[in-house]
């Protein structure tokens, strides 16, 4: 396999043929932030959060869906994707109904840790109250849609790690919502194995654990990087 | 929804945690382990503790010490501090202990979301159990300071407040435990009248709608709960500290039973002043420092079993627990997945919602004589207002806004007078 030569933010990187821009900028020391990318799934670059100026492009590019190029020349940080970034947190935050205060996810959350890297300490888009429910009709988990930003890692996790498919996306545009099954109640859903991989995915607290309170939200990434391995590289160790 | 309802406030959001959890624990139907319910007690406690200390300390005694006709500008901690500074630094490390011992037990002075539906989330460290006992004896000190001044003002200076802040015959409502011993974690509801007899005794939480009704007023958004035997507004009922002192046949810790005696003797029995708020939370806040001193020492709350787990067994369920202003109920109902249904809450300052309007009433047929609102009257009507320690003040005024708005309406309804703050 071929390596292709870059420059990201003005340093020297070497990765393989077929790399994404995401892991050679990671591999590089270089990070960029991501919401709804988690290493092992498919790439969905539904967030934007990993957005990157590439020279010569009129566009801006998702890094995690970006084969790297020979002589590709690639701005991870500049004022004005950072500007974007924040805007795009802000966004996620109208959108939906994010309580942090009393959230599960409270000081354990990727969108909250992305709020505050990126220093937005408001919105300045007018907050959209959306009328969204909360399931809870599982007999270990619930899912509150209030808090999702449809990042689709619960889809992808059940689909490609665990294979049983419970979640997908229902509806289009700002109707869109994750699914349990044939738009049952989830604890209706006979293909769930209750393996609880899409708490551990969920990246808010859209998807937790019943019976935990505020700021009591815990995620066993290890877990899912642990299949990941084992099946791509037949390692069964932990 | 312990998390919730406790942003409520940021006085005492541990009221609002309690009650919601022990609402909690009915749906979940366990049994909190013993720690818990120790744990639990000593962040009340601390609660009560901290609440009081703001009032008496920061709030009110600008107006005992300063005057009520001082300026408003100066009438206040700042003006205290000039005034007594060693008074102002006990009474503000008194409300420093208080919130340190909630900070020590669940991490945070504000919102600490450590009380949950089957317990806490966990024990004492033995470092906070060492840091409690060392600044107890402090504590004791400034609550004997400030009983004293207080004492001392009632004798010198406030006969007058005394009969017309708030005397007139109301019931009285609060907990009381199993050897009718004050209470503000458990226990059952007991009703009393102004002559100290035992109306109903034994109520418990879940009938709290056969016993209380709640009026609504097309003039405010504060509802007016009643007892409801007597209808509405005849059913008037104080709650709070005072209240507790008067349901109680005694507190149940050597101090504050002493305290307790003596207002009993100095009010001649029941004391049916609001005035005498003040004095109650200054013997409350003595009880709660011997009370913490008995849980402290008791290894129980070091123990790391401290919560149940269950799932919602119950659909319908109501929780009750002592405010530092008063009885507090929460009432939950919740569908098979513990969804909620309905909510409905009463909380204290609304119970004393009848009795402040009649402590309003009372100074201004004292101190308004024709259609002229005297110079100070304002002052007075606050300090009145202030006596039930409400949420009210701080529900309804940003900071440096105080939207005081008073008028003199004439039987017939004509408006004579109003004034402005």
């Amino acid at each position: 396999m071929s390596v292709k030569t870059l420059k990201i933010d003005g340093k020297d990187v070497a990765a393989e043929e077929g790399t994404m821009l995401l892991q050679a900028a990671q591999d590089a020391g270089i990070q960029i932030p991501t919401l709804c990318f988690l290493a092992g799934l498919t790439p969905a670059a539904a967030c934007r959060m990993c957005l990157v100026e590439v020279e010569g492009s009129h566009k801006l590019l998702p890094a995690c869906v970006t084969e790297v190029a020979e002589g590709m020349v690639v701005q991870t940080h500049t004022p004005k994707l950072q500007g974007f970034r924040r805007m795009n947190v802000e966004l996620l935050f109208a959108e939906g109904n994010h309580v942090c205060a009393v959230c599960v996810a409270n000081g354990n959350c990727e969108l909250q840790d992305l709020a505050i890297a990126l220093g937005m300490d408001h919105s300045r888009f007018p907050y959209r109250f959306p009328d969204r429910h909360v399931d809870i009709s599982h007999d270990q988990f619930g899912i509150d849609h209030n808090r999702c930003v449809l990042c689709t890692r619960c889809v992808r996790v059940c689909d490609e790690i665990e294979g049983a498919h419970v979640w997908d996306v229902a509806q289009r545009g700002e109707h869109c919502f994750i699914v349990s099954g044939l738009h049952q109640p989830w604890g209706e859903v006979d293909a769930c194995t209750s393996c609880g991989k899409c708490v551990d995915a969920c990246p808010t607290g859209a998807i937790f654990r019943k019976g935990s309170t505020i700021g009591e939200k815990e995620r066993d990434r290890a877990k899912l990087e642990f299949l990941v391995t084992a099946r791509e590289k037949h390692q069964w160790t932990r | 929804m312990a998390g919730i309802t406790a942003r409520i406030c940021g006085i005492c959001p541990v009221s609002h945690l309690l009650a919601s959890a022990k609402t909690g624990d009915k749906i979940l139907a366990v049994k909190i382990p013993p720690a818990a319910d120790k744990l639990r007690r000593m962040m009340n406690l601390a609660q009560i503790t901290q609440s009081h200390a703001l009032s008496f300390f920061h709030l009110s005694s600008p107006d005992f010490l300063l005057g009520w006709d001082s300026d408003p500008a100066k009438r206040n901690v700042f003006g205290l501090i000039e005034a007594n500074p060693d008074l102002a630094r006990a009474g503000i490390r008194l409300r420093q202990f208080g919130q340190t011992v909630i900070e020590k037990l669940g991490t945070r002075k504000i919102h600490a979301a450590w009380i949950v539906p089957g317990g806490v989330r966990s024990p004492l460290s033995e470092a906070g159990r060492q840091w409690i006992v060392e600044r107890l004896p402090e504590s004791f000190e400034t609550v004997q300071l400030a009983l004293g001044l207080f004492k001392h003002l009632l004798d010198e200076q406030f006969q007058a407040e005394m009969n017309i802040f708030g005397e007139f015959p109301t019931l009285y409502m609060g907990l009381v435990n199993g050897n009718g011993e004050w209470e503000h974690y458990d226990g059952s509801l007991r009703f009393t009248d102004s002559q100290g007899n035992i109306v109903v005794d034994g109520l418990n939480e879940d009938d709290y709608h056969r016993f209380l009704g709640e009026a609504v007023e097309p003039w405010s958004y504060l509802k007016f709960p009643y007892y409801q035997p007597l209808g509405y507004p005849d059913g008037i009922y104080r709650v709070g500290p005072l209240a507790r002192l008067n349901v109680c046949d005694r507190i149940g810790t050597e101090g504050a039973d002493r305290e307790l005696q003596e207002l009993r003797d100095r009010a001649g029995g029941v004391a049916t002043s609001s005035f005498l708020y003040h004095y109650a939370r200054l013997i409350e806040i003595l009880a709660c420092l011997e009370k913490i001193q008995e849980l402290v020492d008791d290894p129980d709350v070091l123990s790391p079993r401290c919560r149940a787990q269950g799932g919602v067994n119950q659909l319908n369920a109501v929780g009750v627990s002592e405010a530092p202003r008063g009885t507090l109920f929460h009432h939950y109902q919740v569908d098979e997945n513990g969804l909620l249904e309905k909510v409905n809450l009463i909380i204290a300052t609304g119970q004393n919602n009848l009795a402040m309007n009649k402590t309003v009433a009372q100074i201004a047929k004292h101190y308004i004589h024709g259609s002229e609102i005297p110079e100070g009257l304002l002052n007075r009507v606050e300090a009145g207002i202030r006596c039930y320690d409400p949420c009210l003040s701080c529900s309804t005024h940003a900071a440096g806004q105080m939207p005081l708005h008073l008028q003199l309406v004439a039987a017939d309804g004509r408006l004579l007078n109003e004034v402005y703050r």
